[in-house]
């Protein structure tokens, strides 16, 4: 008798989230190529939106993408304001306290050291490492023992190290190299950082059935080779 | 860990003094209380450094826009249109943009760039103008008896602004001056936030309220803890404040010495 | 948008500038200075309505309310207004949820804190999940304007405060004297007169009030310096058909010059209001006014 009350309820239960979840509002910043960015049109684009549009197809259901301040993107899920996060988040243990995760969609990515051109013999330990406020590198480069300067944006962090105020930026290596790339001033350094776990998607904990619907839709993904086929295409670390 | 250890490790955690690290993980409301505090350190100096150095250039703007003499008096009236009709916002990136090139001039702007010196000068600037603006609405309202009086006892000049004119502008600026004494030390959390960067994890209230937030995943403890302290460093200014009040207007008989009671014509900001 | 910008890369001078300063993304910052416009225009009314009541209830006769009016007052005064709007706006977005999800799942068995979700049923979320994005953005539009009429309601109940007192104590006798009743007396002489004594204070609330909009976007709306700092940033080929460095000095520039000429404008307009205002009011302006003419 118990179990069946209990069938009927789980069924109800279900029936509200499926009606809730009709749409899936995907949440993501909007500044943080290749990840997310903001298009020349004005729309989401990069690698999550790309990876999340193939994702919610898979899952068959519809999504929306809304952009989110970083600084208060956790605190509007799980307040839900959206219902997932795809924003380049790593999946880190005090993160995992306040949200769930779905299974990592990249591979750990490496961060890495932004420098000014000829300046690669540097000596880390007592440099001036720029990062941006609240990051894992940040932290990280808090921990290591060489002086820290905080911005608000990627984008000052990157200026910090052309201007001099910093010796270095330590940034996700996907982010640092294009910058890297495209001027001959500055360069990434040989030495790389294995900080912060895989990329994945942020979701409220009591979202569970969502959870399995995208955990299914990217081990698919992965299974198929459609997920490297992204990696490479984006150039976001190595492939699965 | 009891909390007066806490206290003693990052009591002074923002001006560098105490544990090199901030906690990672376990936060307990203690540690976001000190820790918070801590930076309100920044918010006092920044507040008190520019009141301070700001009356003097507000002092001399609101004589210089009520002067007779053409240049001056556009100069004064220029300063304090750009400070006031532009966000603070704007003005610390300019700043900030404007101190890293002087930086590449000469090695003496150095410390323009440091958020001690850069984010007062701006703060001190601001409140200048603000400030200004203030006395200027007060110079025209002190009573032309009074400058007559002080005519027919032989002043002029100096002596008799310093004695007769600057005194009583000030009382009748000082309820809105005080108001712009509060926006100012609000203003103060704007310096980390946008403007400067933060060096080895020194930073005012605000910047920590942001770390604990952003750790923690959870705004509803750190800010209100900030507002907590805002309010109570809210109420020493008022407090402080009224106790000048008083001082100014000793001389005035009882029954007519005002209380600290607003004069909407000059509450300015 | 126009024919020539299919190939950014072979164009350069002004026809470049014309494709770069009409993509879509750039067509986004001028919504958004409609966007502040319309906010200010919203806010301000309302704010007013807010100051109002506050003042109302704090010089009330009726402790309690008095008590609250002038909490209000000193307790929004006192804080800066950036950390207010860190945690208010997801503060006030799930009381109104509570507050649907008591009237609307009344038989809701869960808690509606789940560790650190916050799980109402489906009918009495804000918008409904279905709903389009217009109407979640409308509706984080209507919370920023809340936030900011709530911020600036204590500023502007102090400054109405002020003024209701400031309104000569004789005039009130004489409505008195003419048998006037008390509600009478404030809704007849009071109201009328004290706009006079609370505009300057309220002209610079408004001026306050345009230099707050850059901090939109902690309230989740996208408005002109968050496209700036956004638009202004450099971009590499990569990611863009319109790379360029750092250039947040002329984005940013171009706000100075929209803060400033929209600060010029505000003055003149409310030069105007006072002049009309003091028309015939017992005071120093008023009587200038009757000897001029």
């Amino acid at each position: 008798m118990k179990s069946i009350l209990l069938g009927t309820a789980a069924l109800a239960m279900t029936a509200t989230v499926a009606l809730a979840q009709d749409t899936v509002r995907m949440g993501t910043e909007g500044a943080y190529p290749p990840y997310n960015f903001i298009n020349d049109a004005g729309e989401v684009d990069g690698f999550e939106r790309e990876l999340g549009d193939e994702l919610c197809k898979r899952a068959e259901v519809t999504c929306e993408w809304v952009t989110n301040d970083w600084d208060s993107i956790i605190p509007n899920l799980v307040s839900g304001n959206y219902d997932t996060i795809m924003a380049g988040m790593s999946i880190t243990p005090e993160r995992e306290e306040v949200i769930g995760f779905t299974q990592n969609y990249t591979q750990p990515d490496p961060s890495s050291y932004l420098v000014l051109s000829g300046n690669e013999g540097i000596d880390l330990g007592g440099a001036v490492i720029a990062a941006q406020t609240g990051t894992i590198q940040a932290a990280f480069v808090a921990e290591s023992g060489a002086t820290l300067v905080e911005y608000a944006t990627p984008d000052e962090t990157v200026a910090a190290v052309r201007n001099g105020e910093a010796d270095a930026v330590l940034a996700d290596k996907s982010y640092l190299a294009p910058v890297a790339d495209e001027s001959d001033d500055v360069m990434l350094l040989e030495q790389d950082e294995m900080i912060g776990g895989g990329v994945g998607m942020g979701l409220r904990q009591s979202d569970t059935e969502l959870k399995e619907k995208f955990d299914a839709a990217i081990q698919s993904m992965k299974d198929d080779g459609s997920l490297n086929e992204l990696l490479v295409k984006w150039e976001i670390g190595a492939p699965f | 860990m009891s909390c007066w250890e806490t206290i003693a490790d990052y009591g002074l955690r923002s001006i560098g003094i105490g544990e090199r690290l901030l906690p990672r993980d376990n936060f307990t409301l203690c540690q976001q209380v000190t820790l918070i505090g801590s930076g309100m350190l920044w918010n006092i100096y920044f507040g008190i450094v520019a009141l301070v150095t700001g009356f003097f250039l507000a002092t001399a703007l609101a004589v210089g826009k009520a002067s007779k003499i053409t240049p001056v008096r556009k100069l004064a009236e220029w300063v304090i249109f750009v400070f006031r009709g532009s966000p603070l916002f704007i003005q610390f990136f300019f700043a900030y943009f404007l101190f890293l090139s002087l930086k590449g001039v000469s090695s003496a702007f150095d410390p323009l760039t440091s958020a001690w010196l850069g984010a007062a000068l701006v703060l001190f600037l601001n409140t200048a103008a603000y400030t200004g603006e203030i006395f200027y609405g007060a110079l025209l309202s002190v009573p032309k008896g009074d400058v007559e009086a002080a005519d027919a006892y032989g002043f002029s000049g100096w002596p008799r602004f310093k004695k007769i004119v600057w005194p009583t502008m000030l009382r009748l600026a000082w309820p809105a001056y005080t108001n712009e004494a509060i926006f100012l030390f609000h203003a103060t959390t704007l310096v980390f936030f946008s403007g400067f960067p933060a060096w080895q994890q020194r930073g005012d209230a605000l910047y920590y309220a942001n770390y604990f937030a952003d750790k923690t995943f959870n705004p509803f403890v750190p800010y209100p803890i900030l507002a907590g302290y805002f309010i109570l460093l809210t109420l020493c200014v008022v407090g402080l404040f009224g106790l000048i009040n008083k001082r100014l207007n000793r001389h005035l008989p009882k029954e007519r010495r005002q209380k600290m009671r607003m004069r909407p014509r000059l509450l300015m900001r | 948008m126009f024919s020539w910008c299919t190939d950014p890369n072979a164009i350069d001078g002004l026809a470049w500038l014309s494709c770069y300063l009409t993509t879509g993304k750039h067509l986004s910052i001028y919504v958004s200075v409609g966007t502040v416009l319309l906010l200010l225009a919203i806010t301000a009314p309302v704010a007013l309505a807010f100051g109002f009541g506050g003042a109302m209830a704090a010089r009330s006769h009726f402790p309690p309310l008095s008590w609250a009016g002038r909490a209000y007052i000193a307790i929004v005064r006192g804080v800066p207004d950036i950390a207010f709007f860190l945690f208010f706006v997801i503060a006030l977005d799930q009381f109104f949820e509570w507050i649907r999800h008591e009237v609307k799942c009344p038989d809701w068995d869960q808690p509606i804190r789940q560790g650190n979700d916050f799980v109402v049923c489906a009918e009495a979320k804000l918008p409904l999940s279905t709903a389009a994005q217009w109407v979640h953005e409308t509706y984080g539009f209507s919370l920023a304007v809340l936030t900011f009429s709530i911020v600036f309601g204590a500023f502007a109940a102090n400054v109405l405060f002020g003024a209701m007192r400031a309104v000569p104590h004789a005039q009130l006798e004489t409505a008195e004297a003419y048998g006037m009743t008390r509600r009478q007396t404030f809704w007849r002489i009071l109201v009328p007169q004290m706009w006079v004594y609370a505009l300057p204070g309220l002209s610079n609330l408004w001026m306050v009030l345009i230099k707050a909009t850059p901090l939109l976007f902690l309230l989740g709306v996208e408005d002109i310096v968050y496209w700036a700092r956004e638009l202004g940033g450099s971009k590499t080929a990569k990611f863009t058909d319109y790379p360029h460095p750092d250039w947040r000095v002329w984005y940013f520039l171009a706000l100075l010059v929209f803060y400033l000429a929209f600060t010029r404008v505000s003055e003149i307009v409310l030069d105007r209001i006072m002049k009309r205002l003091t028309h015939g009011q017992a005071t120093m302006g008023g009587e200038a006014q009757r000897k001029a003419s």
